[in-house]
């Protein structure tokens, strides 16, 4: 099983447009499993058109709640939380949902037994179908946290899925940024595709997400959006790169088609051909390669963080 | 007063409109990067860093000869940081989110506080303004532990104006950033993709009760569904930033836009000017309702 996972560090440079199109590549060569790890956001439906087959609640982690009957106001829990959760209230202490991390320090350490731990339903995940093949997605609630046990658990069934369905391929849109949810999404990834742009936010944040996977022994392609931009800040990226080990996927121009594309809800490549979708089926060209020769070797990284 | 810089989708400009607002604004001012994950800021603003410390969490370190195996803490323990073995205790460091619980409850005292690096602190200045940072340590899981530390080092006396760059999204990292906030400023581009995330952090943010404007960078790609949505969901739209190339080649070349890009200085002084007004409205509300704001 080959696993591509596209990132960027910086976020808007791109993954959802390029994963759908990928996706839509790959539904012609035997297609793959589809899988949208960015929990928190995510929009790689608004261009697949799921069809949702199957709905289940995500469960994860706890919340504390006092009761104001029994709520002594002694102060401990609030002395004790070191997340700032726990503020005084007229008749009883009370716990800001948005603050508690769940810990169960004020819970265990109450004299009163004021206060219990309830389990907390952070979103809903789907296994739908697509134009272009399976597809596992998810909503978590806003401002919930656990983010990479729930990419964990998507990515948990959408293996299991894919090795039903006899799918060789599985297609992950990743998140934004190098926390829990992007580490999650690199468990035993054969490759990390980095979309990234020639600005200074761009490189800044590819070094760093390249970093991350390089620390966890995962492959990594990068290809340059929007490359005309800026040329010369385009070429330092690659040579950093090259510099680096890590591939070059391609360069793909600044086109407004992807934004005419996003607004009918379709992949780029769904369209006439433009410079812009052509270059972007020679980085499918690089990527799925890449990954056939990456995902031969064993990986050596299976970790589940459940941060 | 603190102003947070927020969107629901990535790359939508939150840093471009934070930068621009740093480099207009017209009151004592701290800019403050709070997307630890990828700081992006100081690349526009080039601030003099003047110190630079690590930021760590507080995690337990095993005495074992005083161990007796009760298996108190492991079972305690929510974030499965401590499991025995046979007969050893585990330590997780990396799974542990420093409640101090297990700390607190070790009947031997054979837990004490050690620490995990979280990444760095960074402060400084950038004009008049002062600058703070926080930096991630590579492959480090949790952002919201470093970004609480950043926010204990902003300084709250009155009269200096707080801007928060935050980081995308609508979880804990993003939820973080804008909690401490007074006004919240939420950047969208007129895309299908922008509007779906605008919508998220709309329904995020406005429980807070904070008051909440958007900012519509790019307009003029894409289609109006945003606009109308900002319509329909009562959001007001504190500033349009019309597409240009020369605004996305500035910030190619690390230039803030507001003063590389004459025709779109305006539209940020018409932003503080919003962003300040809201704020002074919702100050005068909150004191003549009596209401007592919590830090």
């Amino acid at each position: 099983m080959r696993e591509i996972v596209v990132i960027s560090g910086k976020g808007g440079t791109g993954k959802t447009s390029v994963t759908a199109a990928f996706a839509h590549l790959a539904s012609a060569q035997g297609g793959a499993m589809l899988c949208d790890l960015d929990v928190d956001a995510p929009d790689l439906h608004l261009l697949l058109a799921p069809n949702r087959q199957e709905e289940h609640a995500f469960h994860s982690g706890r919340e504390a709640v006092i009761d104001p009957e029994i709520c002594t106001c002694c102060a401990l829990c609030s002395g004790m939380c070191r997340f700032g959760a726990i503020t005084p209230g007229p008749r009883a202490f009370s716990i800001s949902p948005m603050r508690c991390e769940g810990c169960g320090v004020c819970a265990r350490f109450c004299p009163a037994g004021a206060i219990s731990l309830a389990e907390k339903h952070c979103g809903q995940w789907y296994a739908s179908t697509t134009r272009f093949g399976p597809m596992i997605h998810a909503q978590l609630f806003p401002g919930e946290e656990n983010s990479g046990r729930l990419v964990a658990l998507l990515k948990k069934e959408a293996r299991e899925r894919a090795k039903a369905a006899g799918l060789e391929l599985m297609l992950c849109d990743g998140a934004p940024g190098i926390g829990c949810p992007v580490i999650s999404s690199l468990s035993g990834a054969s490759l990390a595709v980095v979309i990234t742009e020639p600005t200074p936010s761009g490189r800044h944040d590819l070094e760093r997400v390249a970093a991350l996977c390089r620390h966890f022994r995962i492959p990594v392609a990068v290809a340059v959006n929007k490359f005309d931009l800026n040329p010369g800040n385009s070429a330092d990226i690659e040579g950093y790169c090259t510099e680096q080990g890590y591939a070059l996927a391609g360069r793909l121009p600044h086109d407004e088609v992807v934004v005419r594309a996003m607004v009918q809800g379709k992949c780029v490549t769904e369209l006439p051909e433009t410079p812009f979708s052509k270059a972007l089926r020679g980085v499918w060209e690089v990527v799925s390669d890449h990954a056939r020769r990456t995902a031969a070797r064993p990986s050596p990284f299976h970790n589940t963080p459940n941060a | 007063m603190i102003y947070a810089i927020a969107s629901g989708k990535g790359g939508t400009g939150k840093t471009t409109v934070t930068a621009s607002l740093a480099a207009v604004w017209d009151r004592p001012l701290t800019a403050v990067d709070l997307d630890v994950e990828e700081p992006n800021l100081h690349l526009f603003l080039h601030p003099s860093i003047t110190a630079e410390k690590p930021a760590s969490l507080e995690i337990p370190v095993l005495d074992a000869e005083r161990c007796t195996l009760c298996g108190e803490c492991a079972a305690f323990c929510q974030y499965k940081a401590l499991s025995i073995m046979g007969k050893t205790l585990l330590v997780f460091p990396e799974m542990c989110h420093g409640c101090g619980g297990c700390l607190a409850l070790c009947p031997e005292g054979a837990l004490s506080p050690g620490g995990r690096e979280l990444g760095h602190i960074l402060e400084g200045t950038a004009g008049a303004a002062r600058f703070l940072m926080g930096r991630l340590r590579v492959g480090e899981a949790m952002s919201p532990p470093l970004m609480r530390q950043v926010k204990k080092q902003i300084p709250r006396n009155a009269g200096a104006d707080v801007l928060i760059d935050s980081p995308p999204g609508v979880s804990c990292p993003a939820v973080n950033a804008v909690m401490d906030a007074d006004v919240i400023v939420l950047v969208t581009e007129p895309t299908p993709f922008g509007l779906h995330d605008f919508r998220l952090a709309v329904e995020a943010f406005s429980p807070l009760g904070k008051p909440l404007g958007a900012v519509i960078n790019r307009a003029g790609i894409g289609d109006g569904r945003v606009q109308d949505y900002c319509r329909e969901a009562r959001v007001p739209v504190w500033a349009e930033i019309p597409f240009s190339r020369a605004v996305a080649e500035a910030y190619s070349r690390g230039e803030v836009a507001a003063s590389a890009v004459p025709e779109v200085r305006g539209v940020f002084l018409a932003l503080m000017a919003r962003m300040q007004g809201a704020a002074a409205a919702s100050k005068s509300a909150s004191s003549n309702n009596g209401e007592v704001r919590h830090a």
